[in-house]
């Protein structure tokens, strides 16, 4: 890949003493003081992240609904104006080509938001599945969009001293397409990858440095950091929330996966990957949650043994920050995914003894959020 | 961040040497590297380990690292407080996060390692 890019929030990052490293094609901060002290800011208080990496794809016309009802497999039919919708984007084999989220901003008008590594492979996808259709437009708006996450329990009341109207009415899965926050104006969301409460806000490149300091500024009694891709990655695996490449790929069906509620079969659209789900609807391994019983920490790519025999793979590992326990993702035959059942990590040469625990590993307590809740991941 | 009485491998391990005896440790630049430090795996008591060769293993939230010998030897002793703190490793990485105490077999193999300067400007840290 030529030369990384930067985001819009790159001199930020540096004058902040982000820890700058290249992730997906991004010059990002892993981190500004420590993993851990970021994570536990985001639980207790609030995170603020800078994921601007992340791809937008707009999806416009009067066919637009039904390109997205074929292209993907939840039903974006149930979308209002001002829903988000997680979806799987899979291939002919029910594999995912990623996973996503639909924004319906108007009933002829879509925004996907995609992981970075793979905006240009979705956008070939999506482009090749709109074959030569000439009611409906898809453009990489990748470039449009800077994109900030204020994540964590405070994070209501920290957006709410800068929203010139109220933020906290936003449902979760609900956003607002034109919300002056501070100097920006923001799509303000109220979704996230960290399994608190939080928004991800949307704005232009030119308006997220003034966005970020005014709400860096806004939170500091509230106590809210910036938080890097570090705490980024272990705040979504505790709350079990799947990351492309690790827990998804081309080779792994939503059912395997555990997102079936993200599948809608039903829906009476032929999707693209349809006829293989169904086919595969009893899938002969699928993804669990484990601890570890024996010194170690699990880590991607190492074999997950029963009695010294390979039976899956470890897909995510790390210390929990929160929970104060070595655990691990990873694929495993169906008949053990049991919560109780022992399974072996291999490391450096060892099999070392695990315990297979319900998932998610961490789920805050919720406080009441108002209008109804929908659907996510 | 790197005293002048220690010796340095290109590793980023340090070494104390005193009557024979060397403790050893990592830098105050490789645990600002790793970042938070969540595990530290040590050898047992009493075997050897040899210059340059991996002897532990040592892992942040993101990452895992080798442990590299600075000399050859035999351990005979290593920081058990590691197990319930390894933070200790970022917190004091000369002092308390020290990882093990080797019996030098052959001294001369010290005259291999930087000194604080060398090391200073191995890593870069100079000017």
């Amino acid at each position: 890949m030529a030369g990384a890019g930067k985001t819009p929030l790159y001199e930020t990052h540096c004058r902040l003493g982000g820890k700058m490293v290249e992730f997906a094609g991004w010059v990002l901060p892993v981190q500004y003081t420590s993993i851990i002290d970021e994570h536990r800011a985001t639980r207790e208080r609030a995170g603020l992240f800078d994921v601007s990496h992340m791809g937008e794809i707009g999806v416009a016309g009067p066919g637009a609904l039904e390109f997205l009802q074929e292209l993907l497999p939840n039903d974006i039919a149930r979308l209002e104006d001002g829903g988000v919708l997680y979806s799987p984007l899979l291939n002919e084999k029910g594999g995912f080509i990623d996973d996503l989220l639909v924004y319906r901003l108007q009933p002829d008008r879509y925004l996907l938001v995609v992981n970075a590594a793979n905006t240009e492979r979705d956008l070939d996808w999506a482009r090749t599945a709109a074959g030569g259709r000439s009611n409906l437009v898809v453009q990489d708006e990748s470039d449009r969009w800077a994109q900030l996450a204020l994540q964590g329990p405070r994070a209501r009341q920290v957006l709410a001293k800068l929203a010139r109207e109220d933020v906290d009415s936003i449902g979760y899965y609900r956003f607002r397409p034109e919300v002056e926050v501070g100097p920006a104006r923001c799509l303000v969301s109220r979704t996230g990858y960290t399994g608190e409460d939080g928004f991800e806000l949307y704005c232009t490149p030119q308006e997220a440095p003034g966005l970020w300091d005014a709400l860096l500024e806004a939170g500091e009694e509230e106590g809210v950091v910036p938080a890097g891709l570090g705490a980024r990655d272990t705040l979504r695996f505790e709350a079990c929330l799947p990351l492309y490449g690790h827990e998804l790929d081309e080779e792994t069906t939503p059912w395997e996966a555990g997102l079936g509620r993200f599948v809608a079969l039903e829906k009476g659209i032929d999707f693209i990957g349809r006829d293989a789900l169904v086919a595969k609807q009893e899938p002969g391994r699928c993804l669990v949650g484990f601890e570890m019983l024996d010194p170690g920490i699990p880590r991607t790519g190492y074999e997950l043994t029963v009695h010294g025999r390979k039976v899956g793979q470890v897909t995510s590992g790390t210390r929990a920050p929160s929970l104060g326990k070595n655990l691990g993702l990873g694929y495993v035959p169906v008949e053990m995914a049991v919560p109780g059942t022992r399974v072996w990590v291999r490391i450096r040469g060892e099999d070392r003894e695990a315990v297979i625990i319900p998932t998610p590993f961490y789920r805050r307590q919720r406080t009441r959020l108002p209008t109804k809740s929908h659907d996510s991941n | 961040m790197y005293p002048e009485e220690l010796k340095y491998s290109a590793e980023h391990e340090w070494i104390r040497v005193e009557d024979g005896r060397g403790t050893v440790g990592i830098t105050h630049y490789a645990q600002d590297q790793l970042g938070d430090v969540v595990y530290v795996e040590l050898p047992e008591v009493g075997r050897k380990v040899k210059k340059d060769e991996p002897f532990g293993v040592i892992e942040s939230v993101k990452t895992l690292s080798d442990l590299y010998a600075p000399v050859s030897g035999t351990i005979v002793e290593v920081n058990e407080a590691l197990m319930d703190q390894p933070e200790l490793v970022n917190q004091d990485p000369y002092g308390k996060g020290w990882l093990m105490v080797v019996e030098i077999e052959t001294p001369a193999e010290l005259d291999d390692l930087m000194d604080a300067g060398g090391y200073r400007k191995s890593i870069g840290a100079e000017g």
